[in-house]
C-alpha cells in the first residue's frame, strides 16, 4: 500500500475528518509513515505573532491545533511526523508534497467559509490540480 | 564571517532582486502618502525611504525586513513639522537614530518583549484608526469625484491582485487612475499642489538649526517618541519576518540598524523611519530573504524616483488616499474583537485604553507607555492576592500561607490573621508562599510580635531557600526580645 502519506492539517472540521481516513490507510500498512503537514499562511503571520507572547508561545499555540490528531496517530501506534512549514497554503503544500515524493496525500475538502474559497480559491483544488501523487480529498 | 555574508547576502539572489523591486514599486505610493501625512515634501519621504532601505541593507540585524518612511513615524513627527519646520525634523531625525544607537548597546531592545501583546495590538490599532484620521480631510467633502475616484482606488487594489500579481496594485492604480486624470481633465487635488518633488539624489546637509539647548528642549521629546516607536515597529516587524521565514535575528542589532540608518537619513534630508510591516511581508512573500532584497528595494526606488519624478506630481491625492485606506485596513488586527471578548478583561481593558490615549493624544508612544504602566498595575494586583487558611488542632494553630509576600500584598496579609489567641504553640506554614522584599518581612515581624503579645509561642517553618535568606538576614522575630522596627 501507501508507504509515505501526507496529511494536510488545518485544525478545521474537514482536516480532521481528513485526519482520519489517512490513519485508516496508515493502519494498513505497518511499513507506512504518515507525515502530518501544517502551514502557518502568511497571511495570518501578523496576527498570530501579535497575540502570541514570543516565539515559544507561538509554537505552542500551533502545535496544539494538531494534538488532537497527533494523540490519535499515537493512539494507533504509526510512525508519524508533524511538520510545520510556513507559506501561501495551497503553493507550500504543493511544493512540499512533490519535493518529498509522497505516495498519497490526504486533504480535507474546505477549510474555510464558502465567501473565504470565492476569493482566495480552495487550497484542496490547487493540491490536487498540481500534486504529482494522488490525492484523497474528504468531505 | 564570509560564510555569514555569503548566506545573507547572495544565497538567495534571483528571488532578492525580483522581491525589491516589487517592494521599490510598493514603496512609492507609501512613501508619498506618508509624507502627506508628516506634512512635508513627498521628496522628504522618497530619500528617506531610500537611505533607510540602503544602510539598513547592511546594519539592519533581519535580513529581508524593509525599512523606510512610516506612517507611525509620520504620525508623531505632524506637531514638530508644523511649530517649527523641515530643518527641525532632520535634526530630530539624527538624535532618534541616536537614542536608538544607544538602545541597541544598552540592550534596551531586548526589554522590548516584555511588553504585553494587550500593549502591542493597541499599538497597531491606533496606528491603523490614526492613519484613517489623517486622510479624512483629503476625502471628505471635497468633491464627489474624489469619492468616486477613491472607491476605484479601493477596488483596484483588492480586485486586481486577485488575477494579477507581477506589479503591486497600488502602483497600478497610480498609474492607471493619474493617465485617466491627465487625459480626462478630471478636477482633482494632486500631489503637486501639496509639495514640489525634485529629481536629484540627495545630498549630504547639516541641518539648519541653532545648536543650542533650546534646540534639543525642542527636539529631544520628538526623538524619544520617535526612537521607542520606530523600535517598537521594527522589532514587531522582525518578529513577523522570523516567523515568516522560520529563522531567528538580531534584535539588538536591529535596534543599533535602525540607529544609523536614521542618523544617514536624517543628513541626507529625509525624515525618520523604521521597519515596515506590510512591506516586508510583500518582501517576503515575493521571495526575499537575504539582504540583497533590502538593498535593491532602496537602489531600484532611487532610480524610479529619478525617472518617474515627474508624473509623482500629477497623482491624484484621492488614489493616495484610497491606498492609505488600504494600508489601515491591512494594518488593524480584525482579531480584536475577539480579543475584547475572549482576553481577560484586564488584557482587553489596557487594549482598548492603548488605543483610546493615542487617538486623544496622537502621540503613539504615549499609548505604549501608558498600556505598559496599567498592564504593571493588573499584574501586581493580580498576583497579589494572598490567602491564608487557619487550621486548629488540640495543641496548636497552624496558618498556611498561599501566594506572593511582597509590598503590594503585606496588608492583606497582616490583616488576614486572628491574633485573639492566647497562649498557643503557632506555626506558620511558608511552604506555598515566597517572600520577596523587606516589606514582607517587615509584615512577618509584626505578625510574629503581634501573637507574642498574648503570649503565644510562634515558629516559622517551611520557607523555600530564597525566602529564607531574606528572612534570616531582615527578620528581627528569632530575638526573643526583638522590637518592631520601625519602617
Amino acid at each position: 500500500m501507501y508507504k509515505k502519506i501526507m496529511l494536510a492539517m488545518d485544525g478545521s472540521e474537514h482536516s480532521l475528518r481528513a485526519a482520519n481516513e489517512a490513519i485508516k490507510m496508515a493502519a494498513l500498512d505497518s511499513e507506512s509513515k504518515l507525515e502530518m503537514v501544517y502551514v502557518a499562511d502568511f497571511a495570518k503571520a501578523k496576527s498570530e505573532v501579535l497575540h502570541a507572547q514570543g516565539r515559544e508561545d507561538l509554537e505552542h499555540a500551533r502545535r496544539s491545533r494538531l494534538q488532537p490528531v497527533e494523540d490519535l496517530m499515537k493512539a494507533n501506534k504509526l510512525i508519524y511526523d508533524v511538520k510545520i512549514l510556513h507559506g501561501e497554503p495551497g503553493p507550500a503544500l504543493v511544493e512540499y508534497a512533490n519535493k518529498e515524493k509522497f505516495d498519497l496525500v490526504v486533504i480535507g475538502s474546505r477549510g474555510l467559509n464558502a465567501l473565504q474559497e470565492m476569493v482566495l480559491g480552495s487550497v484542496s483544488h490547487k493540491v490536487v490540480k498540481r500534486t504529482n501523487c494522488p490525492v484523497l480529498v474528504v468531505k | 564571517m564570509v560564510e555569514k555574508i555569503k548566506k545573507e547576502w547572495f544565497s538567495n539572489i534571483k528571488g532578492d532582486i525580483l522581491s525589491g523591486i516589487v517592494v521599490a514599486l510598493a514603496l512609492i505610493p507609501e512613501a508619498i502618502a506618508f509624507s502627506i501625512i508628516a506634512g512635508v515634501d513627498p521628496m522628504v519621504g522618497l530619500y528617506a525611504s531610500f537611505t533607510m532601505a540602503v544602510i539598513i541593507a547592511f546594519a539592519g540585524g533581519r535580513p529581508g525586513m524593509i525599512s523606510a518612511a512610516t506612517g507611525a513615524m509620520a504620525l508623531v513627527m505632524v506637531p514638530l513639522v508644523k511649530d517649527y519646520g523641515l530643518e527641525y525634523l532632520f535634526a530630530a531625525t539624527i538624535l532618534t537614530g541616536i537614542i536608538q544607537i544607544l538602545f541597541g548597546v544598552f540592550k534596551i531592545a531586548r526589554l522590548m518583549k516584555f511588553i504585553p501583546r494587550a500593549v502591542m495590538i493597541g499599538f497597531v490599532n491606533a496606528l491603523a484608526i490614526l492613519i484613517f484620521m489623517a486622510q479624512v480631510p483629503h476625502f471628505i467633502g471635497i468633491s464627489n469625484m474624489t469619492y468616486v475616484f477613491v472607491a476605484i482606488t479601493l477596488l483596484i487594489v483588492y480586485v486586481v491582485p486577485r488575477f494579477f500579481k507581477a506589479i503591486p496594485a497600488p502602483l497600478i492604480a497610480i498609474i492607471v487612475l493619474t493617465a485617466v486624470t491627465v487625459f480626462s481633465g478630471v478636477e482633482l487635488k494632486t500631489v503637486g499642489d501639496l509639495g514640489i518633488i525634485t529629481q536629484t539624489l540627495p545630498s549630504f546637509l547639516i541641518p539648519n538649526v541653532p545648536f543650542s539647548f533650546e534646540t534639543l528642549a525642542i527636539i529631544f521629546p520628538y526623538s524619544i517618541s520617535l526612537a521607542i516607536v520606530g523600535l517598537l515597529e521594527s522589532l514587531l516587524t522582525a518578529s513577523i519576518v522570523d516567523d515568516m521565514t522560520s529563522t531567528e535575528s538580531n534584535k539588538n542589532q536591529e535596534a543599533r540598524g535602525q540607529g544609523i540608518a536614521n542618523i544617514v537619513t536624517g543628513f541626507f534630508g529625509g525624515m525618520a523611519g523604521c521597519a515596515m510591516i506590510g512591506q516586508s511581508v510583500i518582501n517576503v512573500k515575493s521571495g526575499g530573504r537575504g539582504r540583497l532584497s533590502t538593498l535593491i528595494a532602496g537602489g531600484f526606488l532611487m532610480f524610479l524616483i529619478i525617472v518617474l519624478g515627474d508624473l509623482v506630481v500629477q497623482v491624484p491625492m484621492p488614489v493616495l488616499v484610497g491606498i492609505m485606506i488600504m494600508v489601515c485596513i491591512g494594518t488593524f488586527d480584525w482579531s480584536s474583537f475577539s480579543y475584547i471578548r475572549k482576553a481577560p478583561k484586564s488584557d482587553a481593558l489596557v487594549m482598548v485604553v492603548t488605543v483610546a490615549i493615542v487617538v486623544a493624544t496622537h502621540d503613539l508612544s504615549k499609548g505604549v507607555i501608558a498600556g505598559v504602566i496599567l498592564s504593571a498595575i493588573f499584574f501586581v494586583a493580580k498576583i497579589s492576592s494572598i490567602k491564608i487558611s487557619k487550621n486548629q488542632e488540640a495543641t496548636q494553630i497552624t496558618f498556611n500561607v498561599e501566594g506572593q509576600l511582597f509590598f503590594a500584598s503585606v496588608d492583606s496579609f497582616v490583616d488576614a490573621f486572628d491574633y485573639k489567641v492566647e497562649n498557643q504553640n503557632i506555626y506558620i506554614d511558608f511552604s506555598t508562599a515566597h517572600v520577596w522584599d523587606d516589606s514582607a518581612v517587615g509584615a512577618i515581624d509584626k505578625v510574629v510580635m503581634k501573637f507574642r503579645e498574648n503570649h503565644n509561642r510562634v515558629t516559622i517553618k517551611n520557607l523555600n531557600a530564597a525566602s529564607k535568606k531574606l528572612v534570616d538576614k531582615l527578620a528581627v522575630f528569632h530575638d526573643p526580645e526583638g522590637k518592631l522596627s520601625t519602617h
